[in-house]
C-alpha cells in the first residue's frame, strides 16, 4: 500500500464518509432528517442544520429520508479530531481535523506508539477494523504503531464500545496501569457518545465520561483508512486537509 | 413434535393464543420429550404478563423443518428446573433467573449470565451484580492451581473472564464468565420497533450483521405479511455468504497464526479483507451496515458492476483456497490441529451445540438446509460436516463451507432476478402474535422470537446468537488439554462475546 505517500486505497461504492449538508435546499421548518436519525445526531434550529459526527452511525437513513437531497454522504473518509466539539458539523463551516500531539509527546511517541486495545461493549465491528490495520495489507508496524499485550508496555489505549457498566472497572484499571504520559483514543460512535446505546443504564455514553480523550475517530465502525488517517494525524505524519497524492 | 406443541415453519407467524398454555408439569414434559425425540431447544425465555411470568419454549425438529411452541405460567417466583433432564437449557434457565428474579429449582449450577440488573425491580435473584464475582468450580489439591485470564485479553478481542483449574499445564476444567459486553439490547427492544431497532440488530453481534438483520427482517415481514421481491432475496443470500466467506477465511488465518504457520495466516488475513470489501460494494459498509431492511435491501446492485465483483470474488477465492489449502498438507499444522480441543458428538447433542462447531462433530444441522429461508428455498447449499469434533474438524468445515459459499455467490451474481429490491412494509405489526425467525449465520443458528402486544408492539423480543449455545462447548473442549491449547480452541469456535451478552 503506497498510502500515505501515494493515493489511499479505493473506497467502495456507497461509501459513507463526511455528510454534506446544503441548508439552502431545506424547506422552512423541515425536520425530516432529524426525525429519521436513530441517534439524534442531527439538530435543526433557526434555519440551520448541524450534525454531530460523534453520534452519527453513518447509516443512510437521513439521506434516504430527505426529499430535497439536502443531506448526502461524501467519500471523504477523514473524520478524526482532537476535540469532541470539533465533531460538530455545520454547513459552510470548515472542519477542524486532528492536529498532531505537542512537541514533547511527538518526540516520545512519533516513531514508536504502543497501544493497548480495550473492547468495552463494542460489537466487534470496531475491533475488527482496528485489528485489520495490523495485517499485511495495512501494516501499521511501518509507522512504529503496535498493539501490545499489556498496559505496562503501552503508551496509550484505544477504547471501543460505549464502556459498559461491566467494563468500567477494567477500563479504569487498564488506564491506571499505563505509565505516564499516556494517550486515549476513542474509536467509533459508541466510544465517543454511546452511539445507539446512549442513554442505556447498562453503559457510560462513551469513554470521555471517565477518561480524558486525545483522539476521536467517528464511524460505525470507522473504515480502516479513517482510523489510520486519525493515527497519522495524531503523530504529525499527515497535516492539514491535504496529504500526498490526494488533491483536495 | 408431540401434540402439546403448536408447530410452525421458519418465520411463519401464529396468534399467541394458539400457543398451548399448559401447567408447569406439562410444559416440562413437552420440552423434555421433544428433546428426547431429537428436537433441539432453539429458544427458551420468560416474559412478564399480568398475573406473573410466562415461560416460552421454541423447539426445532430439524428433519421435519418444524418449529414447536409451548408456554406456561410461573406464579410463585420458582419452577422446577428442566436442566437436570435437559442440559441444553442450562444457560437459558440461568438467564431467566437473572432477568426476572425467578428460580429454576434444582438447577445444578445456577449463577449469573451477564451480571445485569433484573427487569423486575425488587426481584434480583443473584443480588447486586458485580461482573465476574460469582462462584467458580474449584479443584483442590497441593499441586493444583488456578489460572485466571481476562476480562481484557492480550490481543484485539472482546472481553471475557476465563478460569482454568490446572495441574501444571494440564487443564482439569475451564469455566467462562461473560457479561462484560452487556449493553441492554433485549430490554431496549421491548415496546419497539423504533428507529433504533434495526441498528440494535446490526450491532447485536457486529460481525454477523447480515445474519441478525436478516432474522429480524424476516420476523417483521412475517408479522406484516410483506412479500420480499426475488432480487432482494438473492442479494440477501449473497451478503450472508460473503459474511461467511470473510469470517471463515479470517478464522483459518487466525488458526494458522496460532500454530505459527505464517504463510496462511498472512494470506488469509488479507483475503478476509477482500470479502469484507465485496460486502462494502453492496452497501458501503464492510460489515453490511445499512443493507438489510424489512421489505428487502436498501441498495440495489447495478448490473454493470456485476462483472467486476465476480472477478474480485474469484481472485479472492483463488488466493484463499491456495493459501488455506496448504494447511491440510503441512504436518506441523495437522499435528497441532488434530485431537486438540475435542468435543464428543454426544456432548454436542447434550449441550445443544449449533453451527460450524456442531457440524464438526458430524451433526448435519444447518438452518439453510433444515429451515430454508429466502433464496435458500430455491438454491440449496450442501451441508458440510466433519467427524472428530476437534480443532481440525472445525477448521475443515470452514474450509469446505467457504468454497460452497463462493460457488453460490458467483452463481447468484450471474442470475440476479430483475425485480425491485424493496417493498413497503405495512405500518403496524400483527397484534398478539408470535413468530420465530431462524437464519444460519457464519457461526451457526441465529434465532429471533418476537411476541407482539395488543397494539402490535414488541412485548418481548428474544435474540439467541449461536454463541449462546456454544460457549459451554469451548469450556468442555479444554478438558484434559493444555493451557497452551486455549487460544487455538477458542479461535476454532470463534464465538461472539457481544452476541452472547447482548
Amino acid at each position: 500500500m503506497r498510502y500515505p505517500d501515494g493515493p489511499p486505497p479505493a473506497l467502495p461504492a456507497h461509501f459513507r464518509g463526511v455528510p454534506r449538508i446544503d441548508p439552502t435546499r431545506c424547506p422552512d421548518g423541515c425536520r425530516v432528517c432529524a426525525d429519521a436519525c436513530p441517534t439524534d445526531a442531527i439538530t435543526v434550529a433557526g434555519g440551520t442544520v448541524s450534525l454531530d459526527l460523534g453520534r452519527c452511525i453513518f447509516c443512510p437513513e437521513c439521506q434516504t429520508a430527505c426529499p430535497e437531497g439536502a443531506i448526502a454522504f461524501t467519500d471523504d473518509y477523514r473524520l478524526a479530531t482532537r476535540a469532541r466539539a470539533d465533531l460538530r458539523l455545520l454547513a459552510g463551516e470548515e472542519r477542524k481535523l486532528a492536529d498532531a500531539l505537542d512537541a514533547k509527546l511527538r518526540r516520545l511517541f512519533g516513531r514508536s506508539l504502543k497501544l493497548r486495545v480495550v473492547s468495552a461493549g463494542d460489537c466487534n465491528g470496531c475491533a475488527s477494523d482496528v485489528n485489520v490495520l495490523g495485517t499485511i495489507g495495512w501494516d501499521i508496524g511501518r509507522f512504529g504503531i503496535q498493539y501490545v499485550a499489556s498496559p505496562r508496555h503501552a503508551d496509550g489505549m484505544i477504547v471501543m464500545g460505549p464502556v459498559t457498566e461491566n467494563m468500567r472497572l477494567a477500563v479504569r484499571k487498564t488506564y491506571d496501569a499505563i505509565p505516564d504520559p499516556k494517550i486515549v483514543i476513542a474509536v467509533g460512535a459508541c466510544a465517543i457518545s454511546g452511539g445507539i446505546y446512549a442513554g442505556h443504564p447498562e453503559q457510560q455514553d462513551g469513554v470521555e465520561s471517565m477518561l480524558p480523550v486525545d483522539l476521536f475517530i467517528p464511524g460505525c465502525p470507522p473504515h480502516p483508512l479513517t482510523i489510520l488517517d486519525g493515527f497519522l494525524r495524531l503523530l504529525g505524519r499527515i497535516e492539514g486537509g491535504i496529504h500526498a497524492g490526494q488533491p483536495e | 413434535m408431540n401434540g402439546t406443541l403448536l408447530t410452525r415453519r421458519n418465520a411463519e407467524p401464529a396468534p399467541l393464543a394458539d400457543v398451548p398454555l399448559v401447567p408447569l408439569a406439562g410444559f416440562r414434559t413437552a420440552v423434555i420429550n421433544a428433546v428426547r425425540n431429537d428436537c433441539r431447544v432453539v429458544s427458551y425465555f420468560a416474559r412478564m404478563v399480568e398475573d406473573g411470568i410466562e415461560l416460552v419454549a421454541v423447539l426445532a425438529d430439524d428433519t421435519r423443518s418444524e418449529l414447536g411452541f409451548v408456554r406456561s405460567r410461573v406464579t410463585e417466583d420458582r419452577f422446577e428446573s428442566l436442566t437436570p433432564e435437559c442440559p441444553q437449557v442450562q444457560l437459558f434457565e440461568r438467564e431467566i433467573a437473572e432477568q426476572y428474579g425467578i428460580e429454576p429449582v434444582g438447577h445444578p449450577w445456577l449463577k449469573p449470565v451477564r451480571f445485569q440488573q433484573s427487569w423486575r425491580p425488587g426481584h434480583q435473584h443473584f443480588g447486586e451484580p458485580l461482573p465476574g464475582v460469582t462462584d467458580f468450580f474449584r479443584v483442590e489439591g497441593d499441586e493444583v492451581h488456578e489460572v485466571a485470564v481476562g476480562p481484557v485479553h492480550a490481543g484485539v478481542i472482546e472481553p471475557g473472564h476465563f478460569r482454568f483449574q490446572c495441574h501444571g499445564e494440564h487443564v482439569f476444567h475451564l469455566e467462562i464468565a461473560l457479561g462484560y459486553q452487556h449493553r441492554g439490547i433485549e430490554r431496549a427492544l421491548i415496546g419497539g420497533p423504533s428507529a433504533k431497532t434495526i441498528h440494535y440488530m446490526e450491532t447485536a453481534s457486529g460481525d454477523s450483521t447480515i445474519g441478525h438483520t436478516l432474522a429480524y427482517a424476516q420476523a417483521i415481514e412475517a408479522l406484516t405479511g410483506t412479500r420480499v421481491p426475488a432480487r432482494a432475496q438473492v442479494l440477501r443470500g449473497i451478503a450472508l455468504e460473503l459474511e461467511r466467506l470473510a469470517n471463515h477465511t479470517g478464522d483459518l488465518g487466525a488458526l494458522s497464526g496460532d500454530v505459527a504457520y505464517l504463510p496462511a495466516a498472512a494470506s488469509c488475513g488479507r483475503t478476509r479483507g477482500d470479502y469484507l470489501n465485496l460486502t462494502a460494494e453492496l452497501c458501503g459498509s464492510r460489515f453490511g451496515r445499512g443493507f438489510v431492511r424489512p421489505g428487502g435491501v436498501q441498495f440495489d446492485l447495478p448490473t454493470d458492476r456485476i462483472a467486476t465483483l465476480t472477478e474480485r470474488l474469484q481472485a479472492a477465492t483463488r488466493d484463499t483456497v491456495e493459501s488455506a489449502g496448504l494447511l491440510w498438507t503441512t504436518p506441523s499444522v495437522i499435528e497441532r490441529f488434530e485431537n486438540t480441543g475435542t468435543v464428543e458428538a454426544n456432548t454436542c447433542d447434550e449441550i445443544g451445540m449449533v453451527g460450524v462447531a456442531a457440524r464438526a462433530c458430524g451433526r448435519s444441522i444447518d438452518v439453510r438446509h433444515d429451515f430454508p429461508f429466502g433464496v435458500y428455498r430455491f438454491v440449496h447449499i450442501p451441508v458440510m460436516t466433519a467427524h472428530h469434533g476437534d480443532v481440525n474438524s472445525r477448521a475443515f468445515v470452514r474450509w469446505l463451507e467457504l468454497q460452497r459459499s463462493a460457488d453460490f455467490v458467483a452463481r447468484q451474481l450471474r442470475t440476479l432476478p430483475a425485480t425491485p429490491v424493496r417493498m413497503d412494509v405495512a405500518g403496524s405489526l400483527a397484534p398478539d402474535a408470535i413468530v420465530a425467525s431462524l437464519t444460519e449465520g457464519w457461526r451457526g443458528e441465529i434465532c429471533h422470537v418476537a411476541i407482539t402486544d395488543a397494539e402490535g408492539r414488541f412485548a418481548r423480543y428474544k435474540i439467541t446468537d449461536p454463541s449462546f449455545h456454544n460457549w459451554l462447548g469451548v469450556a468442555l473442549a479444554l478438558r484434559n488439554g493444555q493451557i497452551s491449547d486455549f487460544p487455538l480452541c477458542n479461535k476454532s469456535f470463534n464465538l461472539s462475546y457481544c452476541g452472547h451478552d447482548l
